[in-house]
């Protein structure tokens, strides 16, 4: 009974950090513009939208990979899913739901764009490194 | 994450973060001695095994000390925050013993394993706490709530694996892999605060507590 409690609060307190971490690390990459090349790639202008997340995805994992980066993009993928889960059930009942679950997809696929500038100027830096050895 | 803080120029500022890491690694280099020398169903690997996880709690719990120092740093109330946590650590250790040897032969090995499950029960509602202090405080350095978060997350998961380990004790061959899983959960989500937050970075909490009405 007791170890049942603590699972149903655990999970909830999980639940709970969990977002507000997620929303943290968007919150930071949000301060940060795109580039035109990113802009362009992406078809991100100012406001990202939910629908293109998984295209941004896919050009992200075309991008060598950055060991630091890749518990927070597993962490937002999680999120967005979380987010679209919640978009297709909880959502349909509560339309000011609807719109925050929206805007909070829209601001995942900002962060992986973010990810995406981070991954492409890396690459460079490498390509550079290797041309000047 | 000690070399990204290094680099950074934070060891001494998240100095207890920074021991419980360093331990971390050890003690993940001891493990896997005595799992090489040994075998993973050996009692040494056990003992060993629960042992030192009863070390990293205790580990743990002065980082969330540490933050909690950081947190209330300009109150100047440090030497209260350190009586409390002892006192508290004192309090917990009583509890698990007194439940241990009501019920049980093998106190010491037994306590071990109490004493972890009971703090990271306490050190998950010490963190919502801590998480609640800064909402109120208005607290704004980004790098900070980031790792008070985090730690949130690895509390509240811990917590529930336990829970659900006590509910099913029979699922042994599931949590062989998510306890290692949600044991990356931490030097992740702290590496990434160090490498990519800056000390100086700011941001309002309450937008992240925002929910739709």
């Amino acid at each position: 009974m007791m170890a049942a409690f603590i699972f149903v609060v655990s999970v909830v307190i999980f639940l709970q950090f969990f977002v507000f971490y997620c929303r943290s690390l968007i919150a930071v990459s949000s301060k940060q513009a795109l580039s035109p090349e990113v802009q362009e790639v992406t078809g991100i202008q100012k406001t990202a939208s939910g629908e293109d997340f998984n295209r941004v995805m896919q050009l992200l994992h075309l991008c060598p990979e950055r060991p630091e980066d890749r518990k927070g993009i597993q962490a937002i993928g999680a999120y967005f899913r979380l987010l679209s889960f919640a978009g297709s059930t909880i959502a349909r009942l509560v339309p000011s739901m609807k719109m925050w679950t929206d805007s909070e997809r829209g601001h995942c696929t900002y962060f992986a764009a973010i990810a995406l500038e981070r991954r492409i100027s890396f690459s460079r830096d490498m390509l550079a490194q290797q041309i000047d050895a | 994450m000690v070399v990204c803080a290094l680099r950074k120029s934070s060891l001494r500022r998240y100095f207890f973060l920074n021991l419980y890491m360093g331990l971390s690694f050890l003690v993940s280099v001891g493990r896997f001695q005595i799992l090489y020398r040994y075998s993973i169903t050996s009692l040494e690997y056990n003992y060993f095994y629960f042992y030192s996880d009863a070390l990293l709690t205790i580990g743990l719990y002065f980082a969330l000390l540490n933050l909690y120092i950081l947190i209330f740093d300009e109150m100047k109330v440090e030497r209260y925050l350190r009586f409390g946590a002892v006192v508290l650590l004192g309090g917990t250790a009583w509890f698990s013993y007194a439940v241990i040897n009501q019920s049980s032969y093998r106190i010491l090995s037994h306590f071990a394993f109490e004493l972890s499950q009971n703090l990271y029960f306490v050190g998950l509602v010490l963190t919502y706490v801590l998480w609640g202090a800064i909402l109120k405080l208005r607290e704004t350095r980004t790098r900070l709530i980031q790792l008070v978060l985090a730690l949130g997350v690895y509390f509240s998961a811990f917590a529930a694996d336990y829970a659900l380990r006590n509910l099913s004790p029979n699922l042994q061959p599931v949590w062989q892999y998510i306890t290692p899983a949600l044991g990356c959960i931490l030097p992740a989500a702290w590496t990434y605060s160090f490498l990519f937050v800056t000390e100086e970075a700011r941001l309002a909490p309450s937008r992240l507590a925002a929910v739709p009405r």
